[in-house]
C-alpha cells in the first residue's frame, strides 16, 4: 500500500515535470547536441585532454584554496565590523569598501604587475627564501582572489554576526560558558548558518572570477581553452565546452551547499 | 606621469573612465530592458516562455562573464557579418562600444530579471486587485500601484547590479576594448610605472563607486518615502 502510493506520487511528480512543452524543449536540446557533435570540429579534443583535465583540477584547487583562506579572513573582518572597537572596525570597513569598489581584474594586475615590478628593487626581498615563489604567477593569483573573497564575505559576515539575537549570547554566558566557548558554539555557529545561502551564491561568483588568473599566465581551464583557440583556430567549440565545464562545477557547488544547509536545524533562535 | 597633457597619461585615463561609464550605463539600461521583459515573461508568460527565460538566467548566471564575453563577442560579430553578407552588404567591423554594451547587457539582463521578478512578487496582490476594483485602466494602474510599490524592493538589487556593471566593464580589457583598465595597462606598459598607474585607476574606480553609493542612498530614501526606516538588527 505505502509502496504503491509512493510510486504513484513519484509518477505524478514526473508527469508534472514532463509537461508536453518540456518534452519538445528536450528534443530540441538533443537535436542541438547531436548537430554540435556531428557538424562541429572536435578532432582537437584528444590531444588537449590531459591539459584540459589539469586545467579543471587547477581551477577547482584555486577555488577551494581561495574560498577557505578567504572565509577565515572574512570571519575576523565581519566580527571587527559588527562588534569590534572603532580602531578595528574602521580599517575592516575600509578594506571591504576598497575591495568591493574596484574591479578584481585591476586588483589582480595591481598585485602582479605593480607589486611584481616593485619587488626586484629591494635586495633583501630578492635574497629571502620567498623570492622563488614571488617570481611565479600563482601566489599573486591566490592572494588577490583570497582578498577579494574576504572583502565580499567580510560584509556578509558582518550582517550575519549582527543578526544573531543578543539573548542567545546572554544565555550562553549565563550558562557559564567562557567568552571563547560562547563565540565558538553559539555566535559563530549561528552566524555561519545564517550566512550559508549567501555564501553559496558568493562561492559561485568566486568560481566565475577564477578565469581572470589566466590573464597573469596561470594555466587554468579557461587558459587551456584560449590556447586551443590560438593554436588550432577553432573558436566556438572550446568555448562551448568551457561553458559546460563551468556549469557542471556550479552544479556541484550548489549541490554541496544544499547538503550543508539540509543539516542545519530549521528552528533558529 | 599622471598630468593631463600628452607627456602625462592622466587625460587618457580620464577618457578611459568616461568610456567605462558609457558602457556601464548602456549595459545597465539594456539589462533593465531585458530584465523587464524577462520578469514579465517569467511571471505571466506561457509555459514555454517561462522555461526559456529560466534557461537563459540559469546559464548566464552559471558561466563566467569572461567566457560569455568572448563567446558573445565572437559569435555576435560573426552573426552580424553573416547576416549582412546574406543581404549583400560588405562585412563591417563592429564598433567596440556597441559590442561591449550588447555583451554586458545580456549578462546584466539575467540578473535584473531575477531582481525585478522578486520585487514584483513582493507587492501584495490585494493592492492591485483593489486598484482594479476602483476601475483604474491598465497603464494608470501600472504607474500608480505596482511600479512605486515594487521600487523599494527593487532598488537595492538594481543598485548592486549597477556597481557590478561598472566593475564588469574592466573585463572588456581582455578583448582589447579601450576602457579604463586597458588604457591603464597601456600607460603602465609604456612608462614601466605599473604600480602608480594601477593604483591611480583603482582610485578612479573607487571614486565612481563611492559617488554612485551617495546617489543610490538618496534615490533609495526617495523610493522608500512614507515607509518606516529599516532598523539595523540589534
Amino acid at each position: 500500500m505505502t509502496l504503491e502510493t509512493a510510486a504513484l506520487r513519484r509518477a505524478a511528480k514526473a508527469s508534472l515535470w514532463l509537461q508536453p512543452h518540456r518534452i519538445v524543449l528536450m528534443l530540441a536540446a538533443v537535436v542541438i547536441v547531436l548537430a554540435a557533435i556531428r557538424f562541429m570540429r572536435w578532432d582537437w579534443l584528444p590531444a588537449y585532454m590531459p591539459l584540459a583535465l589539469e586545467g579543471i583540477w587547477r581551477t577547482i584547487w584555486l577555488l577551494v584554496v581561495t574560498a577557505t583562506l578567504g572565509i577565515s579572513l572574512a570571519i575576523p573582518l565581519g566580527l571587527a565590523q559588527a562588534a569590534g572597537p572603532p580602531w578595528l572596525a574602521v580599517p575592516a570597513r575600509a578594506f571591504c569598501t576598497v575591495i568591493r569598489g574596484t574591479p578584481l581584474l585591476l586588483q589582480l594586475w595591481l598585485l602582479y604587475y605593480g607589486l611584481g615590478s616593485l619587488f626586484p628593487q629591494f635586495p633583501w626581498i630578492r635574497e629571502s627564501f620567498l623570492w622563488p615563489y614571488l617570481r611565479q604567477a600563482w601566489p599573486y593569483g591566490v592572494l588577490s582572489l583570497t582578498l577579494s573573497y574576504a572583502g565580499y564575505e567580510g560584509e556578509v559576515m558582518r550582517g550575519a554576526f549582527a543578526g544573531v539575537p543578543r539573548g542567545q549570547l546572554e544565555a550562553a554566558r549565563a550558562f557559564g560558558m567562557s567568552r571563547w566557548t560562547a563565540f565558538r558554539r553559539i555566535w559563530l555557529k549561528q552566524a555561519l548558518q545564517r550566512a550559508l545561502p549567501t555564501l553559496a551564491g558568493e562561492t559561485v561568483l568566486q568560481l566565475k572570477a577564477t578565469p581572470l588568473v589566466a590573464t597573469i599566465t596561470m594555466i587554468d581551464v579557461y587558459a587551456v581553452a584560449s590556447r586551443v583557440r590560438q593554436e588550432t583556430f577553432v573558436t566556438y567549440e572550446p568555448l562551448l565546452l568551457l561553458a559546460l565545464v563551468y556549469m557542471a562545477i556550479t552544479g556541484v557547488i550548489v549541490f554541496l551547499f544544499r547538503r550543508l544547509e539540509a543539516r542545519i536545524p530549521n528552528r533558529l533562535g | 606621469m599622471l598630468s593631463l597633457h600628452p607627456p602625462g597619461w592622466g587625460g587618457n585615463l580620464l577618457r578611459g573612465l568616461v568610456s567605462s561609464v558609457e558602457i556601464a550605463v548602456g549595459a545597465f539600461g539594456l539589462g533593465l530592458l531585458i530584465g523587464v521583459c524577462g520578469a514579465w515573461g517569467k511571471l505571466y508568460g506561457g509555459p514555454m516562455v517561462r522555461d526559456l527565460f529560466g534557461l537563459y538566467t540559469t546559464i548566464v548566471r552559471a558561466v563566467p562573464e569572461l567566457v560569455l564575453i568572448l563567446m558573445l563577442y565572437f559569435a555576435g560579430t560573426d552573426l552580424v557579418n553573416r547576416v549582412l553578407e546574406l543581404f549583400g552588404y560588405a562585412p563591417v567591423d563592429i564598433n567596440g562600444l556597441v559590442a561591449g554594451i550588447g555583451v554586458l547587457g545580456v549578462v546584466q539582463g539575467a540578473y535584473s530579471t531575477e531582481v525585478l521578478r522578486g520585487a514584483i512578487l513582493a507587492v501584495p496582490q490585494g493592492q492591485i486587485e483593489a486598484a482594479r476594483a476602483y476601475g483604474m485602466p491598465g497603464g494608470l494602474l501600472l504607474r500608480r500601484i505596482p511600479l512605486p510599490a515594487m521600487l523599494p524592493f527593487a532598488i537595492p538589487g538594481l543598485a548592486n547590479l549597477w556597481l557590478i556593471a561598472t566593475k564588469d566593464t574592466a573585463l572588456l580589457a581582455v578583448v582589447g576594448f579601450n576602457e579604463l583598465t586597458q588604457t591603464t595597462r597601456l600607460a603602465a606598459g609604456a612608462t614601466k610605472a605599473y604600480f602608480t598607474f594601477f593604483l591611480a585607476a583603482g582610485i578612479l574606480y573607487l571614486a565612481l563607486t563611492l559617488f554612485s553609493n551617495a546617489i543610490i542612498g538618496r534615490v533609495e530614501r526617495w523610493a522608500r518615502r512614507g515607509q518606516p526606516p529599516i532598523a539595523e538588527a540589534r
